[in-house]
């Protein structure tokens, strides 16, 4: 495939590229550990996760470092959709129509760009609670270097790093009941990378039609 | 873990029941320390690493007779020399012999994640089982009397364990077998408690030390280790010794309502996107049906 070509043979169009599909997939997988190994240290009835990972040694030794993974991909997501997950007015009504959105009447909804505002608030919410998880995790990665004056900072981020990691928790929830069992499509094109002009018309209306139209006049970049 | 586990009370992330509350007879033990017969001859620092076996360390000299600033992972009994300037104006040498003060409400057993690495006996002893340790160093932050120390070359926490191995096996810990003073005391809680209210009392009444007096502190529910000290009111003058130590209210806010609030939302969160797919069902992409349901 190349890039900045985004229709395809067959009626398809390319919604993310290899490039944004491995970023997602590094911070995906990356993300599944921590919330696994996470759960385990959250509660004794769920110590067995950290079992099942190698042992709670091996999983408190892996944690950070696929935390570090996971930050390193939140801050690659910002670099590639930070731009386009900018709010925008429009989006303040497609936010009041949200009812329709949950019973499924998406003909009564504004169109949506790229990304539709509920994308935009997983990717703030993954980005300001992922680099907050990070900063509380760094603390709780080394707490003997922390000196005993500054404890405070030890049982801040003792408290605060659950917290942000239940924000997380539910984006996580929705985010994978979205792109996998309520938008049909939307797994394929994370993993293959396209969907059909009938699903970006349907989804992401405003999208397609700026595809559309860079694809008669090339020139300008619209996705990627 | 040298006791039979009847002895135990609790156990630190441990999903269950405990198999010990309450069904044997045991007595509670308690170390007293008594500060103002200390000498600072600094022999149950050594009595410590002749019967633990760990090899001596370099000291830190700091301008005091103190061994280092704080206990260490291999170094588990640090007499903490402060000079201390008293309301009259005179100078005292104030030396009291710090280690783990075995609560009766841990905060390292509150905060640990780890299913049985924090234990606590029924007599009193609170004791970390290392095979049990991750290393995550909650217990460090638990504490509020900063004495669990995390080795770097085994990344799993230590502290002094009041020598459950001794104790279990009815001796007194290493630490009160070689004080040359008397200074140390080991007994039950009850007893020692006696004890210590007894000369806190001679030293309010017939030398001069009227604030003298116990330090049990009620809010971990008392402390397996005790003190005697001229000026109760200023335990922080005994290098740092907290006046009222309690579990951290974060970790304690972490570990009740936070753990409640998120579990029962994970649950909702989970159920909730299930009964939105019973309900609603899947987006449907109209024109996809016609192309065979190309997706």
């Amino acid at each position: 495939m190349i890039r900045g070509k985004y229709l395809l043979p067959n009626g398809r169009v390319l919604r993310y590229s290899f490039h944004e599909r491995m970023i997602h997939w590094i911070a995906g997988i990356s993300y599944l550990y921590l919330l696994l190994s996470g759960l385990a240290f959250w509660s004794p009835w769920l110590f067995w996760i950290a079992i099942v990972l190698g042992g709670g040694t091996v999983a408190r030794e892996l944690h950070p470092w696929f935390g570090v993974i996971f930050s390193i991909a939140v801050v690659l997501m910002y670099g590639m959709w930070g731009k386009q997950m900018k709010e925008t007015p429009a989006d303040k009504r497609w936010w009041a129509q949200i009812r329709h959105y949950i019973r499924n009447e998406d003909d009564k909804m504004p169109p949506a760009d790229r990304f539709n505002p509920g994308q935009k608030l997983l990717f703030w919410g993954f980005f300001v609670n992922g680099l907050l998880l990070l900063l509380t995790g760094l603390i709780l990665w080394l707490p003997q270097y922390v000196p005993w004056n500054l404890r405070v900072l030890r049982l801040a981020a003792i408290f605060l790093h659950p917290v942000f990691a239940l924000f997380t928790i539910a984006l996580f929830i929705i985010h994978v009941y979205m792109g996998t069992a309520m938008e049909r499509g939307a797994f394929g094109s994370v993993i293959r990378g396209d969907v059909s002009r009938a699903w970006a018309d349907h989804h992401h209306h405003s999208w397609l039609q700026q595809v559309l139209r860079e694809e008669e006049s090339p020139g300008k970049t619209g996705g990627d | 873990m040298s006791q039979a586990s009847t002895d135990i009370v609790r156990i630190s992330g441990h999903a269950g029941t405990v198999p010990g509350a309450g069904l044997n007879r045991e007595f509670t033990v308690c170390k007293l320390v008594d500060t103002t017969t200390c000498i600072g001859c600094k022999a149950c620092e050594v009595a410590c690493l002749e019967w633990n076996g760990y090899t001596f360390t370099e000291t830190t000299f700091d301008n005091t007779y103190q061994t280092m600033p704080e206990t260490a992972w291999n170094y588990w009994n640090l007499i903490k020399f402060n000079e201390h300037e008293n309301e009259d104006g005179n100078l005292m040498l104030l030396m009291r012999k710090d280690q783990c003060m075995h609560c009766a409400d841990p905060g390292c057993l509150a905060a640990c994640p780890s299913d049985a690495a924090i234990v606590q006996y029924a007599n009193g002893i609170v004791d970390f089982q290392e095979a049990n340790c991750i290393g995550c160093g909650y217990c460090i932050t638990g504490c509020p009397f900063n004495i669990p120390k995390f080795s770097p070359k085994a990344r799993k926490v230590f502290k002094c364990t009041l020598c459950n191995d001794r104790v279990s096996q009815g001796l007194e810990p290493a630490c009160i077998k070689t004080c040359p003073t008397g200074c140390l005391h080991f007994g039950t809680k009850a007893e020692m408690k006696e004890l210590a209210e007894t000369r806190a009392k001679q030293l309010r009444d017939n030398s001069g030390y009227r604030k003298a007096g116990v330090y049990d502190p009620s809010g971990v529910g008392g402390t397996h280790v005790i003190y005697v000290l001229h000026d109760a009111t200023n335990p922080e003058a005994y290098g740092g010794l907290p006046k009222n130590p309690r579990v951290p209210v974060m970790v304690r806010l972490w570990k009740h309502p936070l753990k409640w609030i998120g579990n029962i939302g994970i649950v909702f969160g989970a159920l909730g996107v299930f009964v939105h797919y019973l309900r609603f069902g899947p987006k449907v992409v109209k024109e996809d049906k016609q192309n065979g349901g190309a997706q």
